[in-house]
């Protein structure tokens, strides 16, 4: 009983000790950069844009040398203090939507952002349709009578027979 | 058999579309600045680096702006398309020369100092337009790219068709071939300087 008990505060105590520690590890493991605030934000600005070399990596993930330029571009208008909409529309007007991750709405693009939910509708249609005509046929289809249900037995015994 | 006709349908339609759609180049991205003012830029000129060039010097020409460098291959397959161009069309053709030292590669830039770096440029770019021919009117030259940045280049060469007012008519990613300049650039250059 005792050394349950004894084992129980020493795990209470490695695991708070172990919490107590963590800002302490996370302190070695200090960012690189000089700021880390402008190299967050430049992380997630070239997430959202498309490399155009490399047509399906970010300018995030890229090597490729305009990737590279791109990213010096975008930290030089971070350090001058434009905002994300800013640096998002200078890449816009000079490669296009086509370097958006995520491309606006707009009318060359609805049927990119309309066509999933047409799609869908669609399926729910067919499929109301068909589950319809499956509850007429159910319906039409009457159980045999009586007279027919002799009239089957007959036929089936007499094959049996031959 | 009426089933079997619209599934049949369904897939031919599919195929249809993905034929297209594999016959597209996934490298011909519109350029917005199609229909927008050049973008302005002040470059040393290559034939004389004391002075520089802007896109206001050629207002009320019809011109092309032709990106290039000498690290890069497919230049070389357009470059007797745009000699002979030269030779034959009273249109003056400006090269843009992109990152001729940084772009290609070869080189730790982080051990090269700014100066020596433009030396060099220049010097590849000279020798490499008296090996090829020199079709152009005249060559800037763009050692950082920047200018490439306002101008969306992302794979060279590039050429842009730019009307008497300074506004992009049309941009061409990749070399000019014959068919090209014949169907695409003459009948446009034509028309822009009615």
């Amino acid at each position: 009983m005792i050394s349950r008990k004894l084992a129980f505060a020493l795990v209470f105590a490695t695991f708070f000790g172990s919490t107590a520690a963590l800002p302490v590890a996370a302190e070695e493991a200090a960012p690189l950069a000089t700021d880390p605030v402008a190299e967050k934000r430049l992380l997630e600005l070239s997430n959202e844009l498309r490399c155009l070399v490399c047509q399906n990596q970010t300018i995030a993930d890229s090597n490729a040398e305009l990737a590279v330029d791109l990213r010096r571009e975008i930290r030089g208008m971070i350090q001058a203090g434009k905002s994300n909409p800013e640096i998002i529309d200078f890449m816009v007007v000079r490669y296009g939507d086509f370097v958006l991750y995520r491309p606006p709405v707009k009318g060359i693009t609805l049927l990119l952002w309309g066509g999933p939910v047409a799609l869908m509708l669609l399926g729910f249609f067919i499929l109301q349709r068909y589950l319809r005509r499956r509850a007429k046929r159910i319906a039409a289809d009457q159980p045999l009578s009586a007279d027919e249900a002799q009239r089957a037995e007959a036929l089936l015994k007499e094959i049996d027979h031959k | 058999m009426n089933r079997y006709f619209w599934i049949l349908g369904a897939f031919v339609a599919l195929v249809a579309l993905l034929a297209v759609g594999l016959g597209l180049n996934p490298r011909d991205v519109p350029s917005p600045l199609v229909g927008k003012p050049a973008p302005t830029f002040t470059l040393p000129v290559l034939a004389a680096p004391e002075t520089t060039l802007s896109p206001k010097d050629m207002q009320g020409k019809v011109w092309l702006l032709n990106v290039w460098a000498s690290w890069c291959v497919s230049c070389r397959q357009e470059h007797p398309v745009l000699v002979e161009f030269s030779k034959k069309v009273n249109v003056p053709l400006l090269g843009l020369n992109y990152k001729e030292v940084r772009g290609d590669g070869g080189f730790d830039m982080s051990k090269m100092p700014a100066d020596e770096e433009k030396t060099l440029a220049f010097q590849r770019a000279n020798q490499w337009l008296s090996q090829h021919g020199n079709p152009y009117t005249m060559t800037v030259m763009d050692l950082d790219g920047r200018v490439g940045i306002d101008y969306g280049v992302y794979g060279v060469p590039e050429t842009y068709v730019i009307d008497k007012a300074g506004v992009i008519r049309m941009k061409h990613t990749g070399p000019i071939t014959p068919d090209v300049l014949g169907q695409k650039i003459m009948p446009l250059l034509a028309e822009l300087n009615k």
